[in-house]
């Protein structure tokens, strides 16, 4: 297990690689002269120059990158044009809200999907099933700006039962945290649920077809012990890989939601950074992402071990 | 190929997708005889109105003319009926573009990966370096590089797609290639080429036209998500996600300048997403082998 672990995590190296030539690529791509664009049009032809240089758009293509990725190694992001600071700092600063979000989003998903796609399995083609699936469509097709619209207009707006916006820290208190967070992790959730209740839903299904089902009924197990010993711990395995293949999914819609709530976390960092062209900031942050994406699926792998015993590397 | 349309078009998702579709593009061409007006011009004595307010309208040739606002107006006095209408324009054009784009390069960088073994190991790590960049991300960043403009913001929202399409065709290539004609075609010394485009080509097209379907409706939503955050196409051009970035503003006192373009997105990616499934299920090869004769 030692060595399937150190496999896995070397085999995350390379697309960590790719990742960075990618983000740094990217300010390669702004057209013309790079220095001059993100300098503005108020600048002065020592400010582009200055520019220039901090970005080292001056040297060639791989001694760039070279200098680049050593800063990497060492944590160095790179300095942030807009706020005048590090942006690793930056991250750290808005990790929070974002942390918060994004957990608290699973943890709902989580609560509300896998019981739900359970039950729709269980009676396949009833009412539930039926509704199940035409929700999952649904969840699909909303836009989720349009639905955090549509629930702050009904829960804030006209029953005044949340805030329309902003973020309370969890140090300020857990019931205010939650006060302010409930609404965006609930609409962030809704696509979320859809995918992975229709996972859970097919794999359950498939589950209860399997000879075991049928022993532990004959034995005369109740349903409810059948459904989750048997039917849903043998369906975990592509469970657990859409929730981290969702991932993607749920930080793409991260950086939406914020925006819509006035969160103050990595994805309204990331519409500033954009906005004010500041690029050290937004390529910090895709790192940041794809780093914790690939960390993530890595978690996943290694949860098959605990969950299907029959999984041996 | 007739009785296989036939049979797709008996599917209730694909007639309700192709419906709702049709009308979409009808309403999209015939946008300026639809009662529209201008959609760009501002008219500062019109700005907040309610809908199906009628009030005089000062259009751009300085004539005067009552004008219903059928959605009303947006904080700048544009007509958000206008908007709407010439905002189905920019949706359907970003939505069947990018799907047509990372297609083609889906589909070329694919079928290398799955038939060239040299190829498949280099190409497919970077494609997973690309997937671990979440999608709305590398766009965004891609728009901010490259500056918003019509083909740029296709282009963004392509790139994030292609591994995707190029995963789903190298697999079906994997698994096609070990069919018997294909060792048959090589056996006879049929060139590699003829091989992809006569043999492993024709046989992939039912997937990708389903995948296709889907990244058309992602794209969508893509389009309208970095219009509302205020970094796509420039509000003179009319889009559903910019004319909600603009009624963010507003909301607490004219919500209903976000829920008519949210309703328009909301249907248009229903009803793109549901002709997928449609055809998913009516084209699964297994069914084709099971139901009719081609």
């Amino acid at each position: 297990m030692g060595n399937f672990l150190l496999k896995r995590i070397v085999a995350t190296i390379p697309v960590m690689i790719i990742v960075a030539i990618i983000v740094f690529t990217l300010i390669r791509l702004v057209p013309g002269d790079p220095a001059a664009v993100i300098a503005g049009n108020m600048a002065t032809n020592e400010d582009i120059a200055r520019i220039r240089t901090e970005l080292g758009l001056d040297r060639s293509f791989l001694t760039q990158l070279g200098i680049w990725g050593k800063g990497l190694m060492m944590g160095d992001l790179g300095q942030s044009f807009f706020f005048k600071k590090d942006v690793i700092g930056l991250i750290g600063e808005r990790l929070e809200p974002t942390m918060a979000l994004a957990f608290l989003t699973i943890v709902v998903t989580v609560l509300v999907a896998v019981p739900l796609g359970t039950l729709a399995a269980w009676r396949h083609g009833g009412w539930l099933d039926r509704a199940l699936m035409g929700f999952s469509v649904l969840g699909f097709s909303i836009p989720v700006f349009v639905l955090g619209y549509l629930l702050v207009y009904f829960f804030s707006l006209k029953l005044d039962w949340f805030p329309v916006q902003g973020y309370k820290p969890i140090a300020e208190g857990v019931g205010p945290w939650l006060h302010h967070l409930l609404l965006p992790a609930f609409t962030l959730s809704i696509v979320y649920v859809a995918l992975i209740a229709r996972v859970t839903r097919a794999s359950v299904a498939e589950a209860l077809t399997e000879d075991y089902v049928r022993t532990a009924r004959a034995k005369g197990l109740p349903e409810s012990r059948v459904l989750i010993k048997h039917a849903l711990a043998n369906a975990a395995v592509p469970i657990v890989t859409v929730i981290g293949i969702g991932i993607a999914l749920l930080i793409g819609g991260v950086v939406v939601t914020e925006s819509v709530f006035s969160i103050p976390g990595l994805g309204t960092l990331t519409v500033d950074a954009v906005l004010a062209r500041d690029f050290p900031v937004i390529q910090g942050v895709i790192l940041f992402f794809a780093f914790l994406y690939v960390m993530v699926n890595l978690l996943v792998d290694v949860s098959y071990l605990f969950l299907d015993p029959r999984i041996r590397y | 190929m007739n009785a296989t349309f036939k049979h797709v078009l008996k599917n209730g998702a694909v007639r309700f997708g192709l419906i709702v579709l049709s009308v979409l593009v009808i309403l999209a061409i015939l946008a300026p005889v639809l009662g529209t007006v201008d959609p760009a011009w501002l008219d500062a004595i019109n700005m907040n109105q309610k809908p199906m307010t009628t009030a005089d309208w000062t259009g751009p040739d300085n004539k005067t003319v009552p004008y219903t606002f059928l959605m009303g107006t947006d904080s700048f006095g544009r007509d958000v009926y206008s908007r709407v209408i010439y905002g189905i324009r920019v949706s359907l054009v970003v939505g069947v573009t990018v799907a047509i784009v990372s297609l083609i390069f889906g589909t070329f960088l694919g079928l290398m990966a799955g038939y060239f073994r040299r190829v498949d190991a280099i190409l497919m790590r970077v494609m997973d370096g690309m997937m671990a960049i979440p999608g709305i991300l590398l766009a965004i960043a891609l728009v901010a590089a490259w500056g918003a403009k019509l083909s740029t913001v296709i282009i963004a929202i392509a790139v994030p797609e292609i591994p995707r399409v190029t995963r789903l065709v190298r697999a079906l290539v994997l698994s096609i290639r070990e069919e018997p004609y294909i060792e048959a075609a090589i056996s006879v010394g049929t060139p590699t080429w003829k091989i992809l485009l006569k043999h492993v080509l024709p046989n992939s097209v039912a997937p990708m036209v389903v995948q296709g379907t889907y990244v058309c409706a992602s794209a969508i939503l893509l389009e309208a998500i970095l219009s509302f955050l205020g970094l796509g196409l420039p509000s003179e051009i009319p889009t559903w996600g910019n004319i909600m970035a603009e009624a963010r503003v507003v909301f607490s006192s004219a919500p209903h300048n976000m829920w008519f373009p949210g309703i328009f997105l909301a249907f248009t990616v229903l009803a793109v997403n549901m002709l997928g499934d449609g055809l998913r299920d009516t084209l699964d090869p297994k069914f084709n082998k099971r139901g009719e004769k081609r």
